[in-house]
């Protein structure tokens, strides 16, 4: 079995779970699950709260804002040559935990505890949530 | 009481390790689920349960008629990946335990070199074929290989405590090390230096290496596991299933956990030894040989310190000091692991464990009674009678 080619960026496969998630990315907006009964947040999306069993959810706006928790330089796969994206996991104001990628900065010069900025971008025609670095001093 | 305890592996059967084993994956599997059941002194008229992972090809049916296996009254997989690799022996022992079944065959075999390779991209999603949270979160951002996904947990880890690549390195040297004098390694005879690993190419920038990575192998495994009290009439030193548990923690992935707690411990590997140690009432301390599911080298690191084996954060002190090796305070994956001898879904290391408690491994620990088998979301004890 060869190496298959991998397509620059792979476009997420909405399920009725997420719709709502990949729709609000494409009016330009990063929200995330809150239960309609007792108020928590969840990241990623689920059908129904493991906090209190409602299914009734409604959304709420991402800060956008937040710090690299973790972070990796990912190189493609079979395209060797192309640029390589740096992938974080992106702890965010709201309290949440998201991965998505971190533009605009040499990978020499990612660092944990980096301040960041929401950036709703098209990726190789994808449109995902992206990141880029604030000037700010960092996580204190 | 649990009788969970009252269960023993009474046989062990593998196929050589390689690269490209030229036969079915069907055919690895009846190979080593006949060596195992031939190795217990058992027929296969005796065996009555099969277990295997959720995600084998391996149907039960065609593996009960090529090693000619009359009635199967229980049959259980386990979910996910390897690290469910010892949730089969603790299925099995569960149902020997519960008089499901008498004598359970316990298999797992692939060309996972030469056929599927788990460690390649992800080409494509599909959201409807993977359960919750699924890949939508991963790969549309480029985490499209284990490697990638794995890495993005272990650089916490080593932003947290300082740790390097070079560091990481310790731990493959000691693994090519055990597997120089492992026979039925594939790795045999070739051991590696710090060098050789600091010029592998790297995977997962600045994390892993080629030379971090498990082994790509075709091969197969299996054991029969059965009760103590048929053990004790079989020609085996019995290698009794001490304890056996799972932990799985909500909101944690397959062996990832991105959204809660901090990420450069791993609270499920800290659970079972938790469990493990509070039911056979053993310390850290009391454990000969540690096998440690090593689908990279940073595991190892994350689980010596889960485990108790030392503190956190001190793991690459630890390993420098030789406590892992043959001869130090406890011997880890003293068959060279699954970066060593091979990687079959980190069954092959409890191979290890049955043998080190037999006292018949290539590398043997004198006098070994307790080992440890972790596969990080499950784990083991095992012992001989009456320890």
């Amino acid at each position: 079995m060869g190496r298959r080619d991998v397509p620059g960026v792979i476009p997420p496969s909405p399920t009725l779970d997420d719709q709502f998630f990949w729709d609000g990315i494409a009016e330009g907006r990063l929200v995330f699950q809150r239960c309609a009964a007792c108020g928590v947040v969840r990241h990623p999306p689920a059908p129904m709260c493991g906090e209190c069993h409602s299914v009734e959810w409604d959304t709420q706006e991402s800060s956008g804002h937040g710090y690299v928790y973790t972070w990796i330089v990912s190189h493609h796969p079979t395209k060797p040559d192309t640029e390589p994206r740096v992938v974080v996991l992106v702890e965010l104001d709201d309290g949440i935990r998201f991965v998505a990628n971190l533009l605009g900065v040499d990978p020499e010069q990612v660092e944990n505890g980096m301040e960041v900025g929401l950036s709703i971008e098209a990726v190789d025609d994808v449109v995902l949530p992206q990141f880029r670095p604030v000037n700010g001093s960092g996580k204190p | 009481m649990s009788g969970l305890s009252d269960t023993a592996i009474v046989g062990i059967g593998q196929t050589e390790f390689s690269k490209h084993s030229g036969r079915s994956e069907l055919q690895l599997a009846s190979e080593a689920v006949a060596a195992a059941v031939a190795d217990a002194a058992l027929t296969p008229a005796d065996i009555d349960g099969a277990v295997t992972f959720a995600i084998d090809v391996n149907d039960e049916l065609a593996v009960m008629r090529c090693a000619g296996i009359t009635e199967l009254r229980f049959t259980a997989r386990t979910r996910g990946g390897g690290g469910g690799a010892c949730a089969t022996v603790q299925l099995a022992a569960a149902a020997v335990a519960s008089g499901a079944a008498e004598a359970v065959i316990v298999y797992r075999a692939f060309n996972e070199r030469s056929g599927r390779r788990f460690g390649q991209p992800i080409a494509q999603n599909n959201q409807a074929r993977v359960t919750p949270p699924g890949w939508n979160w991963y790969l549309p951002f480029g985490l499209d290989t284990p490697a990638k996904v794995y890495a993005l947990w272990y650089q916490r880890y080593m932003h947290t405590y300082g740790v390097s690549n070079v560091d990481f390195g310790l731990y493959p040297v000691v693994a090519r090390k055990h597997a120089s004098t492992n026979p039925a390694a594939f790795y045999y005879q070739q051991p590696l230096t710090l060098e050789e690993h600091q010029q592998s190419r790297w995977i997962v920038e600045p994390i892993l290496r080629k030379l971090d990575c498990c082994q790509e192998s075709d091969g197969g495994v299996a054991m029969v596991v059965t009760s103590m009290a048929r053990a004790r009439d079989l020609p085996h030193r019995p290698v009794r299933i001490a304890a056996a548990t799972q932990s799985h923690l909500r909101d944690g992935d397959e062996m990832f956990d991105y959204y809660v707690g901090d990420r450069a411990t791993f609270p499920e590997a800290a659970s079972l030894g938790r469990q493990l140690y509070e039911t056979t009432g053993l310390t850290p301390d009391d454990i000969d040989v540690a096998m440690i599911y090593e689908n990279f080298t940073p595991t190892v690191f994350l689980q010596l310190e889960a485990f108790g084996f030392c503190g956190p954060g001190e793991a690459t002190d630890f390993i420098a000091g030789g406590n892992i090796e043959l001869g130090g305070k406890i011997p880890v994956n003293t068959n060279g692991g699954l970066l060593g001898e091979a990687y079959i879904h980190g069954m092959n290391n409890i191979l290890e464990g049955v043998r080190q408690v037999r006292g018949t491994a290539a590398n043997q620990v004198p006098g070994a009674e307790h080992v440890l088998v972790s596969a990080g979301r499950s784990g083991l004890v095992l012992a001989p009678e009456g320890s």
